[in-house]
C-alpha cells in the first residue's frame, strides 16, 4: 500500500470522512443471518459492508482435558480461506489467522459465554466438545470484528445432536440449545496517525498502525483484549478506543 | 427388493432442485455459487496472475490451478479436519482436467489462474458442484472458453439409473450402487471428467452417460441464464 493512500485517508479523516463517506466512528452495514449451512450443528453468515464470513459450530463427544474434569471442551479455528482474498494463500494456517482464532476464542472463554460446566456428560469420562470453525468469505477489512460476532451467531443457532449408547447420530439434531450465559460482542478501534477509526476497510486497515481489541458483554464490562499493530499506544489513548469499542458494543449487540 | 421410488420423492432423470448465482465474492476476478438440493459450492477465479514459485512458469502456456475443499462443519457427521487431504488432492486434480479443455492456456503464457472451491455444506455431488460453479466463474473473470463445463453425477442404485444421487442413495444397501460423477461440455457433448465407484455393465454406463448428456444441457441452461443475470448487474445505474 502507498504512502499516498495513507496520506489521502489522512486528509480525509482531517475532515471527519472516510472514502466511502463513513464518519471515523461509523460501521459498515451489519447482517447476521441464522442457520446457512445445515451439515453444522448450529451456523451463522455475518456481513459487514463487503466482508462475508460464516462460521459453523461441529459437536463431538470426548474425553475431558486433564485439568477440566468437569468441563466440556471449546475450540476455535479460523480459515483464511485463498477463495476471499487475493492476499490469502492456500495451506496450514498463518499468524494472522491463529491470532484472529485465538482473539474470537479469548473473548468466548474469558467471558463465560458457555456454561462448561453444562457440557459434562460423566465427569473425568465424557464431555461434549463444541468446535467453532470460522471461514472467510470475502475478506474487505475488520474481520476479527465479524468473525466474533459470526462465532457467537453461530453458538446461538446451535442445537445439540441426538445421542443415544454413546453414540452421536448427527442427521438428527434435538431442540436443545447451547448453554450459553453471556453474548461477548467484540469491537477493535484502529488508530491512524493520530485518529481512531472503527470497521476499517481493507485498505484503510492496511494504513493503520495500531489497533485494540475488546470483547464486550452486555453489562460494557471488558473481558478480553488484543492490541495489535506496530506503534506503541499511551494510556489515555486506551482509554479512548475502549470507550468508542463499549459504545459501538451496542450498536452491534442489536444485531444479534 | 426394487428401488421404485427414490428416497426424497424425485423422479429417477431429475435432478434436486437447482440454484446458482454469479459474482458473489467481490475480491475475485470472477465467483459463482451453485446449490443442488443440500449441496452448495463456491467457486472464486484469482487471475491470470504472476505464478510462484516461478520455476513453474511456462512461456508456451498459463497454468489452471484448482484448490477444492470441503470446511470443516460441511460433512455428513463429524467435524473435518482443516488442511489437505488425498481426497481433496485427488478432486482438485480431476476438476483441472474438467476445466482445462474448455480454455486456452496459450493465451495466459507464465501466469496461472487459480480456482478455489469451498463448500459449506454437502449431501454428496460435491466435485460436480464444484466443476459447475467453476466453469461459471471462469467465464466470470473474463477469460475466452470454448464452452462452459456442466456436471453431475449420474449412476445406478440397485435397478434403476439415476440421476444426481444423494448421499443416502450412495449408502444404499438393498442392492448395488454405482456413483458415476460426469463432467461435459454441454455443446458438443464430451466428457471431460469421469469417475466411478460400483459395479456397471458396460451397457448401463451407456444409457448413464446419455442421462448425463440431456442433464447437463439443463444445467448449462441455468449457467447461461445466471451469468446474463450477472452481465444485468453489472450495467451502471443511471
Amino acid at each position: 500500500m502507498s504512502r499516498m493512500t495513507k496520506e489521502h485517508i489522512l486528509n480525509a479523516l482531517a475532515k471527519g470522512m472516510r472514502f466511502d463517506g463513513r464518519k471515523p466512528e461509523d460501521f459498515r452495514e451489519i447482517t447476521v443471518e441464522y442457520g446457512v449451512t445445515k451439515s453444522a450443528e448450529g451456523s451463522a453468515r455475518v456481513k459487514i459492508g463487503d466482508t462475508e464470513i460464516i462460521a459453523g459450530v461441529k459437536m463431538g463427544v470426548e474425553t475431558p482435558y486433564p485439568d477440566t474434569q468437569d468441563k466440556g471442551n471449546l475450540m476455535v479455528n479460523a480459515e483464511l480461506l485463498p477463495l476471499s482474498s487475493p492476499d490469502f494463500e492456500p495451506g496450514p494456517p498463518g499468524m494472522e489467522a491463529i491470532e484472529l482464532a485465538r482473539v474470537v476464542d479469548r473473548g468466548i472463554r474469558e467471558s463465560g459465554a458457555i456454561d462448561v460446566k453444562a457440557l459434562c456428560i460423566t465427569e473425568g469420562e465424557k464431555v461434549w466438545s463444541v468446535m467453532i470453525d470460522i471461514c472467510t468469505i470475502n475478506s474487505d477489512g475488520n474481520l476479527i470484528d465479524a468473525s466474533a460476532l459470526a462465532a457467537i451467531a453461530a453458538l446461538k443457532d446451535a442445537k445439540f445432536p441426538k445421542y443415544e449408547d454413546e453414540k452421536i447420530d448427527y442427521m438428527e439434531k434435538t431442540d436443545k440449545a447451547l448453554p450459553l450465559k453471556k453474548e461477548p460482542v467484540t469491537v477493535t478501534v484502529f488508530k491512524i496517525d493520530s485518529q481512531f477509526i472503527v470497521d476499517p476497510t481493507d485498505e484503510e486497515e492496511k494504513n493503520a498502525d495500531a489497533r485494540l481489541t475488546a470483547a464486550i458483554i452486555k453489562d460494557g464490562t471488558i473481558c478480553a483484549m488484543q492490541k495489535g499493530g506496530d506503534t506503541p499506544l499511551n494510556v489515555d489513548e486506551i482509554d479512548k478506543m475502549l470507550s468508542l469499542a463499549q459504545e459501538k458494543a451496542k450498536e452491534i449487540r442489536s444485531k444479534l | 427388493m426394487a428401488y421404485k421410488k427414490r428416497f426424497d420423492g424425485r423422479g429417477f432423470d431429475e435432478t434436486r432442485p437447482i440454484e446458482t448465482k454469479v459474482g458473489i465474492i467481490k475480491k475475485a476476478d470472477g465467483s459463482a455459487m451453485f446449490k443442488i438440493g443440500n449441496t452448495v459450492a463456491y467457486a472464486a477465479v484469482y487471475g491470470p496472475r504472476e505464478l510462484h514459485p516461478r520455476f513453474l512458469q511456462n512461456p508456451v502456456k498459463g497454468l489452471l490451478r484448482v484448490h477444492y475443499n470441503m470446511m470443516p462443519f460441511s460433512g455428513h457427521g463429524e467435524r473435518v479436519r482443516p488442511g489437505t487431504s488425498r481426497r481433496g488432492k485427488e478432486i482438485s486434480m480431476v476438476t483441472e482436467k474438467a476445466l482445462i479443455p474448455v480454455l486456452d492456456l496459450a493465451e495466459f503464457p507464465n501466469a496461472v489462474v487459480d480456482v478455489f472451491i469451498e463448500l459449506p455444506q454437502t449431501d454428496a455431488g460435491t466435485r460436480c458442484a464444484g466443476i459447475t460453479a467453476a466453469s461459471m466463474a471462469l467465464a466470470d473473470a473474463g477469460l475466452n472458453m470454448k464452452d462452459l463445463v456442466a456436471a453431475v453425477a449420474v449412476g445406478r442404485v440397485d435397478d434403476q439409473i439415476v440421476v444426481d444421487l444423494t448421499y443416502d442413495e450412495e449408502a444404499y444397501e438393498d442392492g448395488t450402487v454405482a456413483d458415476i460423477p460426469v463432467a461435459v461440455l454441454p455443446n458438443s457433448g464430451k466428457v471431460t471428467l469421469l469417475q466411478m465407484d460400483g459395479e456397471l455393465k458396460r451397457e448401463d454406463l451407456k444409457k448413464a452417460l446419455e442421462k448425463a448428456q440431456k442433464t447437463a444441457k439443463d444445467i448449462y441452461e441455468v449457467q447461461k441464464k445466471a451469468l446474463k443475470e450477472r452481465f444485468k448487474a453489472k450495467e451502471v445505474p443511471k
